[in-house]
């Protein structure tokens, strides 16, 4: 019989004895003092006296300045929030900024958007901390000299543009989908005949556009509704992670996997490409193949589907039955199917075009009615400037939000025509690789100290207003080229002119503004379909190679194409998959570490140490460390983009990682993979920070639960049997598992009591909660340094497990891969073992259930992350966020990175609600509860009872539940009937409900739903009833033994 | 007789009416003070001119009550109609308009108006919200520690007393029966003695020493010197400004808020100087010119009293802090006075009789939880508090005679350190 088992690494999936070991020093405490207890005294003696020195100094005198003038909207203490919109490289997500004191301190989603419904993503949250970046441009620049007034800077420029006597003017952008900015660039161009606007997207979807500009006649990209469709085919599409409009896509992905108890159903999604991504993580079936074949496996499928077409056959087996099944279930589910392409190769859009268009999925799944505005660019016409910027063709170039310096295939032949425009400006926000080359520099607003708007779909506006005047004397681009084109209105008034008279009265433009949004959607439409450039397109399809290495280029959940890699809560945040931080790699399969000698075997994990190969690409060679990731196709490299940035960019950007842009090749549109690429050993390892084996659950696999659908149909009490096997275990005669087995009194909870339930069929494992969580509760950036020593700090991480099969000569079958993503935070457990360990009382039970932490009675003695089975105390091992009375006493330990948040300017990102935990304590998930504190004072403030959930009131939610675009986290009351915690424990998910490792009787306040996939694969633990039987054997035989004695 | 029946019945229902009257009188009054408190108190005193006019015998000077209510809701109305009493109250008051009440109705106008007439004798002892229970039972409990302290003096000597009668007993008993005694030793070299006196000085030094250590950082009394002689006796005391006037942010957020500048100017451009006040002196006895401080506001809000401008050079007062938390320390203003309907002089001390602040409480964690462990919610006042249903069965039950903060969860750590 096949064996399924769970696991995080190597290591753990073979769980030897040498790996336990090394694993099990959560802390990775390497104590090199040589006369450790003579250290002790000493400091013992210096800190009492150096105690007793500071306290005989006299108390510092502080002062309180209240306002000259108070707007009366503002009361210090009390939060104002602002509805405005993330943008950055085209994405724009509604939003709502919490300001505190004059401070943005954290993003929420905007609920009123029916596009994100208050969902955002890691870097939506990790926003606020690049408006307090310090690497920010201070003030204008000409030459690299600093200009002392803005009208000084437009003289100059104005005599510049004076000068360049009939050669063209290009605006060079990023993709702009907001209305006023086009329409002050028009008027810029007016002002300058023969002035170009360029749009430049580093992560092009050019092949989309030009494939939908051939089928549809329309240069865009229509609406998908992922919700609607019951069968979903994603070929190299990352739509959960990168892909276009993930936060969007995400929240519409997840609301098609809902489980209702009752009548279980839910869509299917089949992945198929090179390279394991967060999206194909969640696929219910993954199939992959080299990112050559990406044309021929989408023309097999179309073939598969009816189409009448003859298609290259494909040589690997695996493949060709994953191209059946999927076309069978999309078959089955007709026009409710969707197939979605990553590709920005024109032929393979054309191609699953002709597939949807077969299906009948526009008009369906896919709308026409309405349109995304995020992705524009045009790489042919990007090319084309280059080439006329090197003929010396460019008089002036303007450029902003781009860096094409640093994300330009052909970064150099940019730097060469750069060199030939005489007036080049930038608006970037800071010296990046392009700025420092441009005459003037002039940064824009950060998104929260701006006006403006952005209509990332047609018909759905989202409106950006100021939170904050701006920190630096910097100046919308959008007013510069107001100027620059003979009009002094300020784009902060051209704008509110430009909506005011659009909504008429006054009292519709405020109501526009305070929401943030204002939608008026179009009705569906198929879109009229031409199949006339498909033919020639599928003759052109070859069968794709079938040796060599391939390489994959993507882009990171976290980071993208690099504009915020000078952030460190993103730089910190493990990647989804690999659970690495703080660098890029190359990831390889299995059997190419094999072939390469590379023995991926017990230490493979545990030694931070890895091997580093030689990457050649025609005349590139790059030398990068490898990571071995199981589900990757076995030739394929994947390599993240956004990494490799320059010494000014920030201290956290800079040296990490490399830039692996020159690896894009273009053929009339941007090509994000490579063929024929060359690998070798070399002998140099490098460290490399990562996340996977840390916290490990010293070999219990009841952490988490998963089934097929059909299995889950058929037997859909199972996870309740267990439960029941539990009470039968331990609580025979009264039946109350909870108040049995222990020796501890029952807490009593006389008023609330708070609860959190997941949902991992929700969860995608984007970690847009880990970052919200950072971000709200004063989290510590720690650094690679310390990462590399497990000292994350992190209140909520995500596990990723992989699970596999295992026949019965022990052999692993890495292909047939599921992962799956568990949030795991402090499980706040009712009988909880941390508790009864401290010494010191440091961590206790509140009556509302919370398991609390007090960090100023805390001594430090980690006994209870020892004890805790979730692993999910962190210990600050250094003064990370500055809070000791001693300042700066990590310079130089610490790295840098660090340091840079111990800043004045960075720490305005503080939330003033949550201590900052100084040196010497733990720290965990709290529940938020200044949020619990704060949610209840409001309820008392207006007399009456507290909100949590029922009839969609909320009056408490935790950051991690707001953050996540799934609604995969669910929190509330768990003694108010009608919350929806409560009704997901006690009446619409009982079946999938589980605890994890309820069986330790800690009694978590945090359950889980369990997750479903669905697939004809034999999902779940298959040996488990044989564990479960011998376990209770056991506890048989204890008792017989027991009862002789 | 039967005369004299009548009239006893007569006597007796006339006591009762009398009786109820007052009583309606007085909740209608209680309301009124309620009212008046919230609304007017901040520039109006029943016999005091602040801002605006003393309130006593208003009625009187209006003619038309009617008035009274239209102007209390919008008097720029009333005066636009050219009502003359409100056209001279207006010029009278340097043309300040009064803030509108438009949620005030007739009744509880009436209250209001009520409270004026009947209350303005009792006002001044009303003045003092301050419940003198924390201080009355702090003195009780310094009393009964000095009787605790003088009856171990007692005690200790008389033990002492009756250890040498023995003594010398024994010694008379030894000579008596003619058993050789000996040497004598003097106390202080008897070991007994040095014995009982180290394990003194130990405790006692170990206590004094624990004290100290304890009272590090805490700082009780501290009184700084401000940049304005500010007195809370003059405004919270002798003129009666309700404490919320100034410190709003007290409702609604946690933190209490020095008032801005402009807050200070709503009275003081009509007030402009201190004369007809009691004189106010510093702690060291010199006497403080009321007139100059209130120019010194003018300096700080940018104001020019003899041309009624602001030059609009105005700067931030920059007041010392005087009560310091340290940061592990979450404290909320609304949570005590908006949601636990506390008294500032529950932590501030007799705020009113105060010239410039000190720190009354020693703001210590012990005492923080003393007063939490003594305290009784809003239990059946506030509808938060539904949600505890057994508490609730239990007070109906008698099982429970009241609910303190620490019984729904009070004295838990995390509701203060997070």
């Amino acid at each position: 019989m096949k064996q399924k088992k769970y696991w995080q690494s190597f290591g753990e999936l073979k769980s030897s004895e040498n790996y336990q070991e090394r694993v099990q020093d959560e802390f990775n405490e390497l104590l090199d003092a040589t006369s450790p207890r003579r250290d002790f005294l000493k400091y013992l003696g210096f800190s009492t006296a150096a105690a007793a020195a500071a306290a005989s100094c006299e108390m510092p005198v502080k002062k309180s300045i209240p306002y000259l003038n108070k707007p009366d909207t503002i009361i210090p203490g009390v939060a104002n929030y602002y509805a405005t919109t993330y943008t950055l490289d085209g994405d724009a997500v509604p939003v709502v900024a919490k300001v505190r004191d004059g401070r943005p301190i954290k993003i929420e989603g905007n609920d009123l958007s029916s596009i994100t419904k208050g969902g955002t993503s890691a870097r939506v949250q990790a926003s606020v901390l690049g408006l307090y970046d310090t690497a920010r441009l201070r003030f204008p620049l000409a030459n690299g000299k600093e200009v002392s007034t803005f009208d000084a800077f437009d003289k100059m420029v104005a005599e510049g543009m004076s000068g360049i006597a009939g050669k063209q003017v290009v605006l060079l952008t990023e993709t702009i989908s907001s209305p006023t900015t086009k329409s002050v660039i028009a008027s810029f161009l007016a002002k300058y005949p023969g002035a170009r606007h360029i749009q430049y997207d580093a992560l092009s979807a050019s092949g989309l556009l030009n494939a939908n500009q051939a089928s549809f006649g329309k240069r865009a990209i229509p609406s998908y509704q992922f919700d609607k469709a019951k069968t979903i085919v994603g070929l190299e599409a990352d739509f959960l992670g990168t892909w276009l409009s993930p936060v969007e896509y995400a929240r519409q992905y997840a609301a098609g996997r809902k489980i209702d108890q009752k009548n279980p159903a839910m869509s299917k999604h089949i992945q198929f490409e090179g390279m394991l991504s967060l999206t194909g993580a969640n696929a219910d079936d993954r199939f992959v193949h080299r990112p050559s074949e990406a044309a021929a496996v989408a023309l097999n499928l179309y073939a598969a589907i009816g189409g009448s077409v003859s298609a290259p056959a494909l040589s690997d087996d695996r493949l060709k039955k994953g191209i059946k099944l999927a076309a069978d279930a999309l078959k089955a589910s007709g026009s409710a199917s969707l197939v979605v392409s990553g590709s920005n190769d024109v032929t393979v859009q054309l191609i699953v075009n002709a597939i949807n268009q077969q299906l009948g999925a526009y008009g369906n799944t896919i709308d026409w009615g309405t349109t995304l505005n995020t992705r524009q660019g045009d790489d042919a016409a990007m090319v084309q400037l280059v080439k006329d910027m090197n003929d010396g063709a460019v008089g002036a170039l303007l450029i902003h939000g781009v860096n094409p310096v640093y994300d330009y295939f052909d970064a150099k032949k940019f730097e060469s025509g750069l060199a030939k425009v005489a007036v080049s400006v930038s608006f970037n926000d800071r010296e990046d690789e392009t700025s420092v080359l441009c005459k003037f520099q002039i940064a824009d607003h950060h998104f929260l100290e701006s006006w403006g708007d952005a209509e990332m779909k047609s018909g759905y506006l989202s409106f950006i207003q100021p939170t904050i005047a701006p920190l630096f004397k910097t100046r919308a681009f959008q007013t510069s080229l107001l100027k620059w084109s003979g009009n002094d209105t300020s784009y902060g008034d051209y704008f509110k002119q430009y909506w005011s008279s659009k909504f008429g009265s006054q009292d519709a433009w405020d109501k526009a503004l305070r929401d943030g949004v204002v939608e008026t959607p179009a009705s569906t439409s198929a879109g009229s379909y031409s199949g006339s450039a498909f033919a020639s397109a599928a003759s052109t399809v070859t069968a794709g190679k079938n040796s060599g290495k391939e390489i994959v280029l993507y882009s990171k959940v976290a980071l993208g194409a690099g504009k915020e890699a000078n952030n460190p809560w993103l730089q910190e945040m493990p990647d989804p998959i690999t659970k690495a931080t703080w660098d890029n790699y190359a990831v390889i399969s299995f059997a190419t570490a094999k072939e390469l000698g590379i023995a991926v075997d017990d230490n493979y994990e545990v030694e931070v140490k890895k091997p580093v190969v030689k990457i050649t690409v025609g005349k590139n060679e790059l030398t990068l460390p490898v990571l071995v990731v199981p589900g990757m196709h076995k030739d394929v490299i994947a390599i993240a983009v956004g990494y490799g940035r320059s010494e000014k960019t920030g201290k956290a950007a800079a040296n990490v990682g490399q830039n692996v842009f020159n690896l894009v090749s273009f053929n009339n549109t941007f090509s994000y993979s490579v063929a024929n690429a060359a690998v070798e050993k070399t002998k140099e390892t490098f460290k490399l920070a990562y996340t996977q084996t840390h916290n490990q659950y010293e070999g219990r696999d009841e952490v988490i639960r998963e089934f097929a659908l059909n299995e889950f149909k058929k037997n859909p009490t199972i996870l309740k049997d267990k439960r029941d096997e539990l009470v039968e275990t331990f609580a025979k005669e009264t039946g109350d598992y909870r108040a049995e087995g222990t020796l501890y009194p029952n807490h009593p909870y006389p008023g609330a009591k708070w609860g959190m339930s997941i949902d991992l069929n929700s969860c995608i494992g984007c970690g847009a909660c880990t970052v919200a969580c950072t971000s709200e509760n004063n989290v510590a950036v720690v650094g690679k340094s310390e990462v590399l020593r497990s000292h994350e700090m992190h209140w909520l991480r995500i596990d990723r497990y992989y699970a596999t099969y295992r026949d019965e000569s022990g052999n692993d079958n890495l292909d047939d891969l599921n992962v799956v993503f568990m949030p795991m935070l402090c499980q706040h457990c009712d009988n909880a073992p941390c508790e009864n360990v401290c010494p010191v009382n440091a961590t206790n039970h509140s009556s509302e259930g919370l398991n609390q932490m007090t960090y100023n009675r805390c001594i430090g003695t980690r006994y209870c992350a020892n004890n805790c089975p979730y692993k999910v105390r962190r210990f600050n091992w250094a003064d990370y966020y500055g809070a000791d009375s001693f300042p700066d006493n990590q310079r130089g330990k610490l790295d840098d990175s660090v340091m840079m948040m111990n800043e004045d300017l960075t720490r305005m990102v503080l939330n003033p609600d949550v201590t900052v935990r100084s040196r010497g304590v733990i720290e965990k998930c709290s529940f938020c509860v200044q949020r619990l504190q704060e949610g209840k004072l409001k309820a008392k403030k207006e007399n009456r009872p507290l909100e949590t959930g029922a009839d969609g009131k909320w009056d408490i939610k935790t950051a991690c539940q707001q953050a996540c675009p799934t609604n995969a986290i669910v929190f509330g009351n768990v003694n108010d009937k009608n919350s929806p915690v409560s009704k997901i424990r006690n009446e619409e998910q009982t079946n999938r409900l589980f605890y994890s490792l309820e069986q330790l009787h800690v009694l978590p306040s945090v359950s889980y739903l369990a997750k479903i996939r669905n697939t004809d694969r034999q999902v779940g633990i298959v040996e488990e009833e044989h564990a479960a039987e011998a376990e209770h054997a056991e506890h048989k035989e204890e008792k017989k033994e027991a009862a002789a004695h | 007789m039967n005369k004299k029946t009548s009239c006893f019945r007569k006597l007796f229902s006339a006591t009762i009416l009398l009786t109820f009257l007052t009583l309606s009188l007085g909740a209608n009054a209680q309301d009124g003070k309620a009212l008046f408190n919230q609304k007017c108190a901040s520039c109006h005193a029943i016999d005091k001119q602040l801002v605006g006019p003393a309130l006593k015998g208003v009625e009187d000077r209006w003619d038309d009550k009617k008035m009274i209510y239209e102007w209390v809701r919008n008097s720029a109305a009333v005066i636009k109609k050219g009502y003359p009493r409100a056209v001279t109250v207006y010029n009278e008051f340097n043309k300040i308009q009064m803030t509108a009440f438009p949620e005030l109705k007739d009744a509880d106008i009436d209250a209001i108006l009520t409270y004026i007439n009947e209350g303005g004798s009792k006002a001044a002892a009303a003045a003092t919200p301050a419940d003198g229970a924390t201080p009355a039972s702090q003195s009780s409990e310094s009393d009964s520690n000095l009787l605790y302290g003088i009856l171990t003096i007692i005690l200790a000597v008389i033990a002492l007393i009756l250890l040498q009668v023995n003594s010398n007993l024994r010694k008379m008993s030894d000579e008596a029966e003619g058993t050789s005694a000996a040497e004598p030793v003097p106390f202080y070299r008897n070991k007994v003695y040095i014995a009982v006196f180290a394990i003194l000085l130990f405790l006692g030094g170990g206590y004094m020493l624990f004290q100290g250590a304890q009272g590090l950082g805490r700082s009780q009394n501290y009184q700084p010197e401000q940049p304005i002689y500010y007195s809370h006796k003059v405004h919270a005391g002798i003129n009666q400004i309700n404490c919320l006037y100034c410190h709003g942010g007290a409702q609604e957020s946690k933190h209490a808020n020095i008032p801005s500048v402009n807050v200070c100017m709503n009275c003081h451009m009509g007030i402009n100087e201190y004369a007809k006040g009691p004189k106010i002196y510093r702690e060291d006895g010199t006497e403080v010119d009321g007139t100059a401080e209130i120019q010194k506001l003018y300096k700080f809000a940018g104001w020019n009293p003899t041309t009624k401008q602001y030059t609009g050079e105005g700067k931030p007062i920059e007041w010392i802090r005087i009560h310091n938390l340290p940061d592990h320390v979450y404290f909320n203003h609304a949570q005590h006075v908006n949601a636990g309907k506390q008294q500032c002089q529950t932590c501030h001390g007799e705020i009113q009789k105060m010239g410039e602040v000190y720190q009354y409480a020693d703001l210590s964690m012990g005492w923080c939880v003393n007063c939490h462990r003594e305290t009784k919610v809003q239990f059946t006042d506030n509808k938060f508090y539904s949600i505890y249903e057994k508490f609730h069965e239990d007070l109906k039950n008698k099982k429970m005679d009241s609910v303190t903060v620490e019984k729904i969860g009070g004295t838990e750590c995390q509701k203060c350190h997070y």
